[in-house]
């Protein structure tokens, strides 16, 4: 029942064994078994509260932020597992980006790029900081419409120029992994679509892990995908085959909108 | 038929419109009320004490008793001003507000942070009654600490600590309200880029809502700059210049508490509380200014 290993996955960046998450002994994910490549973009799809959040923040351990949780299971980023390292070294790997645009707001577009080197207290360069800051606003295209107002407050900017932002700050650390949750689930269908098309082009250098509910989203960007219901992993496997031809009736039911 | 009913509706309307009149009428005269009291007493502090404003009323201590029955016979103004009570006023809202801003603040921050738990339920509820403790038994308490056992006598020291405790509670309440109003996604940004908590609290939060703890600091002062019952149990007063944290002080409240004893002293309790008005109305101000600002 559990899982559908079409995608055989070599040298994965993340490989997720047996992985359970328990919110006072409810599993909100169980099992899960899951082999993700470098490169790809790799969509999470299901319903409301099937628990693809709390496996996308298991991720990089913000879900420890919750009270009375347990992790069963391990997950391992490029081989070593992540519940056995520090979360603070941990999450300077995998870059998050959330629901809703969150810029600092004390901060200038500038600043708010290179926060993860300001509030952590790594001393750089001011040569190696602007470089670092141009490279993740050209990173996420949003160089030439900030290049002259860089000193300007974040929280100026429109909602999806914001979340480019918050994605140019996940950038700054130069990840291994982006995780997104939602990303898109607040911006307008422009907005929507420039992320769309920076995040296949960020999936040359970056790794992506996607939440969406959007299914035609996972459709358009994702290389592989996966089908959560209850917490279980239903399916997973390359987007195109998932869509074209799902292995799993529930799948089949939630992709042609039968529930969902 | 339908201009009838047009005449009814008509009918109803110019009663809405009277009703609506009177309505508007009553609140204005209303509002009128609620802000004379403010407009006598500044009208009456300003006529009553301007003539004692001047140099010498901010940088003389207070004239004797003899000096200002003189004065008064005479028909002249009293000399001297009310440097010793300024000078004490600052000396002791200082270290009041160095004692009660990094607890409150901490506090508040353990409040924040512990949302439910029992010990933070316990602390708000107490750091609640404390705010409601009459200030006369804050002063009483600071005699028996202080007074009693650590000056041994009337101290500024025992004069702030009472004004420390006043203040205490509005800054651990405008510390958490502040913090909970930001918005929960700012403190996961900085945690999903790898600060660890501590950081997060003081380089994010803090920053963020930094108007709002200001605020809540500039209220806490206008709060006890004005305080005069605990004083007079642990600071008492003094007719100079004092900076010596263990010595007797004075304080501008105190000044006019004393001013209304001496019947000669009369004249220097209008200028002494207009000036005192005008420090807790600048200080509300700017408050106002630091919240119209953040938003």
């Amino acid at each position: 029942m559990t899982t559908n290993t079409i995608a055989e996955v070599k040298n994965p960046i993340l490989s997720l064994n047996d992985l359970s998450i328990a919110y006072d002994k409810n599993y909100a994910v169980k099992n899960v078994s899951v082999e993700i490549k470098k490169n790809t973009v790799t969509a999470i799809m299901g319903p409301s509260g099937c628990g693809k959040s709390t496996l996308l923040r298991a991720l990089n351990r913000m879900h420890e932020l919750y009270e009375n949780i347990t992790t069963e299971g391990e997950a391992l980023l490029n081989g070593k597992n992540i519940y056995e390292m520090p979360a603070i070294k941990l999450r300077r790997h995998m870059g998050m980006v959330f629901q809703r645009p969150n810029p600092f707001p004390t901060m200038s577009i500038y600043d708010n790029v290179i926060a993860g080197y300001k509030l952590n207290g790594i001393r750089t360069k001011k040569v190696e900081r602007d470089e670092i800051v141009e490279r993740s606003l050209r990173d996420v295209a949003l160089w030439d419409e900030v290049k002259d107002s860089l000193f300007k407050k974040g929280t100026f900017l429109s909602g999806g120029q914001q979340q480019r932002l918050c994605i140019a700050r996940a950038l700054a650390f130069s990840p291994e992994v982006i995780l997104m949750d939602e990303p898109t689930s607040a911006l307008d269908p422009i907005a929507t679509a420039k992320i769309e098309d920076l995040l296949v082009k960020l999936k040359e250098h970056y790794t992506i892990v996607l939440v969406t509910h959007n299914m035609s989203q996972a459709a358009r960007i994702s290389d592989y995908s996966l089908f959560m219901y209850l917490g279980e992993l239903v399916e997973y496997g390359k987007t195109k085959n998932m869509f074209t031809n799902p292995i799993d009736p529930r799948t089949e039911e939630y992709l042609t909108g039968k529930f969902g | 038929m339908e201009s009838i009913d047009i005449l009814k509706s008509q009918d109803h309307s110019s009663g809405r419109l009277l009703k609506d009149k009177l309505v508007l009428g009553a609140v204005i005269v209303l509002s009128l009320i609620t802000i004379s009291p403010i407009i006598l007493i500044i009208w009456k502090l300003v006529v009553e004490g301007y003539r004692q404003i001047s140099l010498d009323f901010l940088i003389e201590n207070t004239p004797d008793t003899f000096e200002a029955m003189t004065a008064v016979a005479n028909g002249e103004l009293i000399p001297g001003g009310i440097a010793n009570g300024i000078v004490g006023t600052l000396l002791m809202v200082i270290l009041a507000s160095a004692l009660a801003i990094p607890i409150g603040i901490l506090t508040g921050i353990y409040l924040y942070e512990n949302q439910g738990s029992f010990m933070a339920n316990i602390t708000r509820d107490i750091s609640d009654i404390l705010q409601g403790v009459p200030s006369i038994v804050l002063g009483l308490i600071s005699y028996l600490w202080i007074v009693k056992h650590i000056t041994m006598g009337f101290s500024a020291l025992a004069g702030s600590v009472s004004l420390a405790i006043m203040m205490l509670p509005m800054i651990v309440r405008s510390t958490e309200e502040t913090l909970k109003m930001i918005p929960e996604s700012l403190k996961e940004a900085a945690l999903a880029l790898g600060v660890p908590y501590h950081k997060v609290i003081l380089r994010v939060l803090i920053p963020t809502g930094f108007s709002g703890l200001i605020t809540g600091i500039l209220l806490g002062i206008s709060r006890i700059l004005g305080e005069t019952a605990p004083l007079m149990l642990t600071a008492l007063g003094s007719s100079m210049i004092n900076l010596d944290m263990t010595k007797p002080t004075s304080a501008i409240p105190l000044l006019i508490w004393e001013f209304y004893n001496d019947p000669n002293m009369v004249g220097l309790i209008w200028s002494s509380s207009l000036l005192l008005m005008a420090m807790i109305l600048v200080l509300n101000l700017v408050s106002k200014q630091i919240v119209a600002k953040r938003r």
